[in-house]
């Protein structure tokens, strides 16, 4: 075993045997402690914890990497997934506390005085978690078989089990402390390596700062604008300025923020708190918390890509030897060349990679790539050589045509030229940026373990969430509050370790084999979230004229209109070949992606619920009463059912 | 003589939150996003200002609103006697 897997072995486990240590340290003894950690969690505790709970593997590994390929147009993700908190802390939580229920089907049943209103949201907010969750599995699985070097099942067997025991054992207690030790493992894990490259390029350790910073080379230029300059050079889109559309940032921003904010596995942290008071400032608590990643993750993601152009073009474009030699290429990418992460192709047989923007070129190569092994296998296996040969045959013209646009096109004939024939990093995956950042920048085995344990940490937080949101939707307001409305709080206890255990095997088997959705999680849950929970919670406290007829009607048409949208491009149920249209600027409604769409949608669900209420009879007296307690905040007892 | 009604304390609510959701555009899709081209002619340090919106300043803005209204409706809430 080598030394960084010692460490790797030692860090994890350690962190494993505190998850452990607080499960036993955290039972449950009730349904209260069970939903809600009894409701006494202090609003600091309770920030720390949704951080945890809201941040996850995305965050974690993928986020910086996004930002890092995208540059600007990746803001939308950042104020998407902080803004939201500023509508939840104004909007929702304070009031939702105050109504003092587990679970937040349970207020729009009795919101909505209506079993029907209930059971959509418990559909909705299943589908929400389970997609949600699906991914986390993954995540757990990916990160220890590429740290530990075990397979990926095994790997999210031992995170099944993990999980187990605190969440069916503590509930909301257990998960709630462990997400606190989890929170202070991820950050740690995160903000180390970013520390440390911060210093290396920029001399201020302070990321937020060095972003802003000139370079350490002594050339007194900025960093940002040194990207900005080297990635155009190469003839990639410059970092900070915008290239997707106005409308299109816009949209997905909007959807991001009134998703999250709608998202039940965050809501029901705010029940924990033992005050609406509580509940605002905890809000608060939470976004710094998850502003420490968030701020620091754009420094990441611009000093990861510096980083990697200026290994690859070492000197300037076109003079001798400025281009790294594939022999001479650093450990850190031999070792993630492995995992398939990123790779590299000799394409113009000079002994030298060359990283850079070649126009169509390095996909019609890639085309013709997987045409000629199709081809390859059809022949092996005796299969139908004389179409696989036809589709050669198209892809050698395409890929000839490409190369003709290449080297007379004004962009790219400079390249040419020089005798490049295409972009030779034939791959770098997102999660690379995060995941290698410490052996990029040359950091001890202890720090790369650390961001092992702190992508484990991440993904368990956020999968332990999802699965109590489930888990207590499906025994408290599927069993207790519709079909078995007389069964004992011990029995519901139980029903709920059930309902749990059951949540994870199958969240478990799913991360296994993923349905086709599963990589399609933004566009579903943020979608879903925002246009079905957000309006519906949001009208609930701020409208008392709001009734059954109009939460429903405008709960389905806003997933209705948003599953419709989605689905028309992604494929029905992301089947492949149903799309009923490409997935191409040219077809969206206004230049609106799927991801985007969300926002459409909540605005249907909020103007039909608007105008079907004005038709149907206003709620009664005791519900009209029910809102006027909400928005006061006296009088919050602890939780109950 | 002051209105101590529940009409009044849920009017001055949504009159602060009206405030800080106001703020709360202004950075983010103001700032970050619809005037971005304009912002970006001004340099903050290092920063492009209207990048900076974007990708930091923006996320700190939210943080001080969020505790801003924590704290005016801790007040509203003594003010009105509807506090805990």
């Amino acid at each position: 075993m080598t030394e960084l897997q010692i460490w790797t072995y030692a860090l994890v486990g350690l962190s494993f045997a505190l998850y452990f240590g607080i499960a036993w340290w955290a039972r449950a003894g009730s349904t209260s402690d069970f939903y809600v950690a009894g409701g006494g969690i202090g609003p600091i505790q309770n920030g720390m914890a949704t951080a945890a709970d809201w941040m996850s593997a995305a965050s974690f590994i993928s986020m910086a990497g996004i930002i890092a390929f995208k540059g600007y147009d990746a803001s939308a993700y950042l104020m998407g997934w902080t803004g939201g908190y500023v509508l939840m802390a104004m909007l929702l939580a304070p009031y939702l506390r105050k109504f003092g229920k587990f679970t937040v089907p349970e207020f729009v049943g009795d919101r909505y005085y209506s079993k029907t209103a209930r059971i959509v949201a418990v559909i909705c907010l299943i589908v929400i978690s389970l997609t949600y969750v699906i991914g986390q599995m993954k995540g757990v699985g990916v990160t220890f078989s590429r740290f530990l070097g075990v397979s990926m099942e095994m790997g999210l067997v031992v995170g099944m089990i993990i999980v187990f025991f605190y969440a069916a054992f503590g509930g909301m207690k257990g998960i709630t402390y462990t997400q606190i030790a989890q929170y202070v493992v991820l950050i740690l894990a995160y903000t180390i390596p970013a520390i440390f490259i911060s210093l290396n390029l920029t001399g201020n350790p302070i990321p937020q700062l060095g972003l802003g910073s000139t370079m350490a080379d002594g050339s007194g230029i900025f960093m940002l604008d040194k990207l900005d300059q080297v990635v155009t050079d190469l003839g990639f889109k410059a970092y900070t300025t915008q290239n997707d559309t106005t409308i299109n940032v816009f949209m997905l921003t909007m959807t991001l923020m009134i998703g999250t904010a709608g998202l039940p596995h965050v809501i029901i942290r705010f029940f924990t708190v033992a005050t609406v008071k509580d509940a605002r400032s905890s809000a608060g608590w939470a976004l710094i918390f998850i502003a420490l990643l968030y701020t620091t993750a754009p420094a990441v993601g611009a000093m990861a890509r510096l980083n990697l152009v200026n290994t690859i073009q070492t000197g300037e474009i076109g003079a001798a030897d400025s281009n790294l030699a594939m022999d001479a290429r650093p450990q850190w990418m031999a070792n993630w060349e492995k995992t398939g992460l990123i790779s590299f192709q000799d394409k113009n047989g000079d002994g030298k990679i060359q990283y850079y923007n070649d126009g169509a070129l390095s996909k019609a190569q890639a085309d013709l790539g997987a045409a000629e092994k199709a081809l390859k296998e059809a022949q092996d296996k005796a299969g139908d050589t004389a179409a696989a040969q036809a589709k050669v045959d198209a892809a050698k013209t395409a890929a000839d045509e490409a190369m003709t646009k290449y080297m007379t096109d004004e962009k790219t004939k400079k390249f040419a030229d020089l005798g490049w024939k295409g972009n030779e990093v034939t791959k770098v995956d997102n999660d690379i940026m995060v995941l290698a950042n410490p052996e990029i920048a040359n950091l001890p085995n202890w720090v790369i373990a650390l961001v092992a344990a702190g992508g484990i940490a991440a993904a368990l937080s956020t999968a332990a969430g999802l699965l109590l949101a489930i888990a207590s939707s499906v025994s408290h307001d599927l069993m207790k509050g519709i079909f078995m409305p007389n069964i004992s709080e011990k029995t519901e206890l139980m029903a709920s370790r059930v309902a749990i255990t059951v949540a994870i095997i199958l969240a478990g088997y799913m991360g296994m084999n993923p349905p086709g959705f599963a990589a399609e999680v933004v566009a579903l849950a943020f979608g879903l979230a925002a246009s079905s929970i957000f309006p519906v919670l949001m009208m609930g406290i701020f409208s008392k004229r709001m009734n059954t007829a109009g939460a429903i009607s405008g709960m389905l048409a806003g997933i209705g209109l948003t599953l419709l949208y989605i689905f028309w491009f992604k494929g029905w149920f992301f089947i492949k070949g149903t799309e009923m249209a490409p997935n191409v600027a040219a077809n969206w409604f206004l230049g609106i992606s799927p991801e985007a769409f969300g926002t459409v949608g909540a605005i249907a669900n909020f103007v039909v619920a608007f105008v079907v209420s004005r038709f149907t009879p206003a709620p009664p007296e005791h519900i009209q009463h029910l809102v006027e307690d909400v928005r006061v905040p006296r009088g919050a007892g602890a939780a109950t059912h | 003589m002051l209105d101590r009604s529940a009409k009044a304390y849920w009017a001055a609510n949504v009159r602060l939150l009206s405030i800080c959701l106001v703020i709360w555009f202004v950075v983010s899709f103001g700032f970050g996003i619809l005037l971005l081209d304009q912002l970006n002619t001004i340099q903050l340090g290092g920063y492009k200002l209207g990048f900076w919106f974007a990708q930091q300043g923006s996320i700190y803005v939210f943080v001080a609103l969020i505790f801003f209204y924590a704290w005016r409706m801790g007040q509203i809430d003594r003010k009105f006697d509807v506090h805990e």
